[in-house]
């Protein structure tokens, strides 16, 4: 397990937004009355959007209080799971998968640029650049192996991965980024999405879909009396 | 020469988002076609079929879900029923689900009406690995599409069955796909598994009968229902029916997600839908055939083994998820595997010793095998530890961070030693297959 706890530098203090509460408001309705707590997950994660991409301890503080929940439950899920930045981030926070199916395409190379970029690696820590455009951390396993290698970027417009890097094409994606230009997510290669790059070799049937038709259910009930029906006859 | 699956019998037929995701478009390849019908025949129809066309679970252990589905109770109690679906895909080597969540939604929405009508459940919940932000959205999205055309909600798709279907999100814990853990972790709590018994069907979500499905095991529900089990049960050996999505990556020329009968020689899948092997087949070196848990198999196995359940199991490997990871001969394997412990280190969830303690054990002795920095005995001290961690946990993560080891040394036993030599000669203790240049 990685041990995480909260900075050392907190602000005083932390007021939830009127938008963060409407929208932890319809988490909470999706679970059974008195089953509020939830919505924690979701709710940090609000929370942590609203304070430029960290939790800081008044923060959790405040959605304990809306939650009505004691403070060191809030504490543990805060520093249970590894989505939750307990420290400030970057504008841009970059999120590098380093597990096996990525390192064995090259996710150590993405490593050097990140740190030649950025700085260098701090392991079980964030990376933040000196202007604060940028940060980095080496994650496991974000589910996109066969676009590896890639990484997820996180800033105000949202949280996209961006597949298929080499250490060309992630580099000119975060000279942009750290440029403040418009960057497109997805596979930076030729890809759609992750069939095979020559052309997918399943589903390229064309037409084939339009073609559905309603039919009666294999095995079903009334199947079943007719042909019992007949056997009587 | 094997026969390939066609298109006209592949259930996800929208897997790389070529196609819209949107109900009309969804509904046009045959989401939601005769819902009603399928409900009309009963639970018992249901579970029976699904019995039938020998589904097992896609989640990774393979337990068939019909008769996981048979085991909630017949009777509902002051205990309201629930299904909940695992979307927490983070298992190293698949990316499955994902595909399934942002390009054939309806799929999903549709399979979690049917198997919650069979189990008498009003309500589900979709567990959405945090990560996969986009991937939410797009699910959130088509539910409200669902609520809006009456296919789910009150009276769902006139069936006179009322179901509500929530999504929910997670935060970046690979522990939460074990289904106790993530049973906590939407209860609100920190995402540590729970002993079992009780099982999930007779205490789950907030001590209620609850079942736990992977996305792929429901999403195919309804299209094995509509097409019938003998249809589903054609593809696959006895006891492995069915189609599967794999996800092949590594060192392969055409990394993809492809759906496929099982059963099918993993040559074949390679070679087919990947490109084969980064320089041809001969530059194989080995595949972990169904996720990061499950042992690796050296190129002598992959040159006519079986993708399915049986056949993986029988040469001490597994389907698991059934995503694979190809290494080719230029790969550090001591180093690959050693990346896999610290994972396994960094994801335990820290409650039961075993794990918690040995998983940081192994992946610290691991790092020492990859410098060659260790005694030859210490080879059989880590497989003995690993055997140690394995079964003495509350839950598989234990056992899925000793199987990468113990496959490893079994089948590469050699090279660790080889290292332990060299590093004592002072020279390179490894030194990369360099094949591509040679041909």
């Amino acid at each position: 397990m990685s041990a995480r706890r909260l900075a050392k530098d907190q602000p005083d203090s932390f007021v939830l937004s009127a938008a963060s509460k409407k929208e932890i408001a319809v988490w909470v309705k999706k679970y059974p009355k008195g089953r509020q707590r939830s919505a924690l997950i979701p709710a940090l994660w609000i929370v942590q959007k609203q304070a430029d991409g960290w939790l800081p301890a008044p923060a959790l503080e405040a959605v304990a209080e809306l939650l009505d929940m004691p403070y060191i439950r809030v504490y543990e899920v805060a520093t249970f799971y590894t989505m939750f930045n307990l420290a400030p981030v970057g504008e841009h926070h970059i999120q590098l998968c380093g597990t096996t199916p990525c390192w064995l395409r090259g996710a150590g190379d993405l490593k050097k640029v990140c740190e030649k970029k950025i700085g260098p690696q701090k392991h079980g820590g964030t990376t933040v650049s000196a202007d604060g455009k940028l940060s980095w951390i080496e994650v496991e396993c974000l589910g996109a192996c066969a676009n590896a290698p890639m990484v997820q970027i996180s800033n105000a417009d949202g949280d996209d991965y961006y597949e298929d890097l080499d250490t060309e094409n992630f580099g000119a994606l975060l000279d942009d980024l750290a440029a403040g230009k418009k960057v497109s997510a997805g596979p930076q290669s030729k890809r759609h999405t992750s069939e095979a790059i020559t052309g997918a070799g399943s589903l390229m049937t064309k037409g084939l879909y339009n073609k559905v038709k309603k039919k009666k259910l294999p095995n079903s009930a009334k199947v079943r009396t007719t042909k019992k029906k007949a056997g009587a006859k | 020469m094997v026969e390939l699956l066609q298109d006209k019998d592949r259930i996800f037929t929208n897997l790389y988002g070529l196609e819209d995701w949107k109900l009309d478009a969804a509904m046009k390849r045959g989401a939601w076609l005769g819902t009603k019908e399928i409900l009309e025949q009963g639970r018992d129809w249901i579970i029976d079929n699904m019995k039938v066309s020998g589904l097992r679970g896609r989640g990774g252990a393979g337990f068939p879900t019909g008769l996981k589905w048979s085991f909630m109770p017949k009777e509902v109690t002051n205990r309201p029923h629930y299904l909940v679906v695992n979307a927490d895909e983070s298992e190293p080597g698949t990316c499955k689900d994902r595909e399934m969540l942002r390009h054939d939604p309806h799929l999903l929405i549709e399979g979690c009406l049917v198997a919650s009508f069979a189990m008498q459940a009003h309500a589900c919940y979709i567990y959405v690995r945090g990560e996969y932000i986009q991937e939410r959205n797009r699910l959130q999205a088509a539910i409200d599409q669902a609520y809006k055309a009456g296919l789910v909600g009150k009276n769902a798709c006139g069936s006179g069955w009322d179901f509500d279907i929530y999504m929910h999100h997670g935060a970046g814990a690979y522990i939460c796909g074990e289904e106790t853990a993530l049973l906590e972790s939407l209860e609100g709590k920190k995402g540590q598994p729970r002993l079992k018994p009780p099982f999930p069907a007779n205490a789950g979500l907030y001590g209620c009968p609850t079942t736990v499905n992977n996305v792929e095991s429901i999403a195919v529900g309804p299209t094995i229902l509509r097409r019938g089990a003998a249809w589903f049960k054609s593809f696959g050996r006895d006891n492995n029916a069915g189609t599967k999505v794999f996800c092949i990556s590594g060192h392969v020329n055409t990394p993809c997600n492809v759906e496929e009968a099982l059963s099918i020689p993993m040559k074949t899948l390679i070679e087919e839908y990947a490109g084969g092997v980064r320089g041809g087949w001969d530059n194989l070196k080995c595949v972990i055939p169904g996720g990061s848990s499950v042992p690796l198999l050296p190129r002598e196995i992959c040159d006519d083994i079986l993708m399915d359940f049986d056949a993986l199991s029988a040469v001490k490997s597994g389907l698991g998820t059934a995503g694979m990871i190809v290494m080719d001969k230029s790969t550090d394997v001591v180093a690959a595997i050693a990346r896999l412990s610290y994972f396994y280190k960094h994801e335990s969830c820290g409650q039961c010793t075993p794990c918690r303690e040995g998983t940081g054990w192994m992946w610290r002795v691991m790092e020492r095998m990859v410098a060659g920095e260790a005694e030859t005995s210490e080879i059989d001290m880590l497989l003995d530890v690993s055997k140690q961690v394995e079964g003495h946990t509350i839950c598989a993560l234990g056992d899925a961070a000793a199987w990468p080891i113990q496959g490893l040394i079994r089948h590469f036993r050699h090279e660790i030693e080889d290292r332990i030599n060299n590093y004592r000669a002072n020279k390179p203790v490894f030194v990369a297959a360099n094949t591509i240049a040679a041909e």
